[in-house]
């Protein structure tokens, strides 16, 4: 049975999802995705937007500080893992790519961690997203 | 300078006890409690698993 966010065109593709507030339904999870906590802004919840974005970004750049490696390649299934999580970063990491941030070898103890402080803020990043989409589409109360 | 072990662990909890607590509960007030919550067992199963690998250590 078709739904209102799950529309059904007359020739037989499914539309865009929307809703009663317009527009793309989901761009705050893309948006959240992109840059952390815009999805929250997008909602106009600035503090939780704040927080979460600080929050993330904090955990991005510590773990560039403690010389943390960005996955860029996934010859084994741990660096698959590690790339998944990575990506979770959204523009953080291919910016960083781009630029060439991070260490390409784990040398000291504390280099680990902040290889996993860069995975574990994409993986937030992404739950983040998802609430910021939750919000949007009525799932979790404004 | 790096931060010691210790600070990291602080640090890791505060940033995903935000977001936990954030994303996991409807109202500001639950959700500063569930996010100290969260703080609090981050640091403490942290302290108590250090505690034991030294014990075992041993």
């Amino acid at each position: 049975m078709a739904t209102p966010n799950n529309r059904v065109s007359p020739a037989g593709r499914t539309a865009a999802p929307q809703n009663a507030q317009g527009g793309f339904v989901y761009l705050p999870l893309i948006a959240g995705w992109l840059v952390p906590g815009a999805g929250h802004f997008l909602q106009r919840k600035w503090g939780r937007g704040a927080l979460l974005a600080a929050s993330i970004l904090a955990m991005f750049i510590l773990g560039l500080a403690m010389q943390g490696k960005l996955y860029t390649n996934a010859h084994e299934i741990l660096d698959l893992l590690g790339l998944v999580g990575d990506l979770g970063n959204g523009l953080l990491y291919i910016v960083s790519r781009a630029v060439g941030a991070g260490a390409d070898q784990v040398q000291v103890t504390t280099a680990d961690y902040g290889t996993r402080f860069i995975v574990v803020a994409g993986l937030l990043n992404v739950i983040s997203a998802v609430d910021a989409h939750n919000l949007r589409t009525g799932r979790k109360p404004l | 300078m790096a931060p010691s072990h210790f600070t990291s662990v602080l640090l890791f909890a505060l940033c995903a006890s935000v977001v936990f607590g954030i994303t996991m509960r409807d109202t500001p007030r639950r959700m500063f409690r569930y996010g100290l919550y969260c703080f609090a067992l981050f640091v403490g199963s942290a302290i108590v698993l250090s505690w034991v690998m030294f014990l075992i250590a041993r």
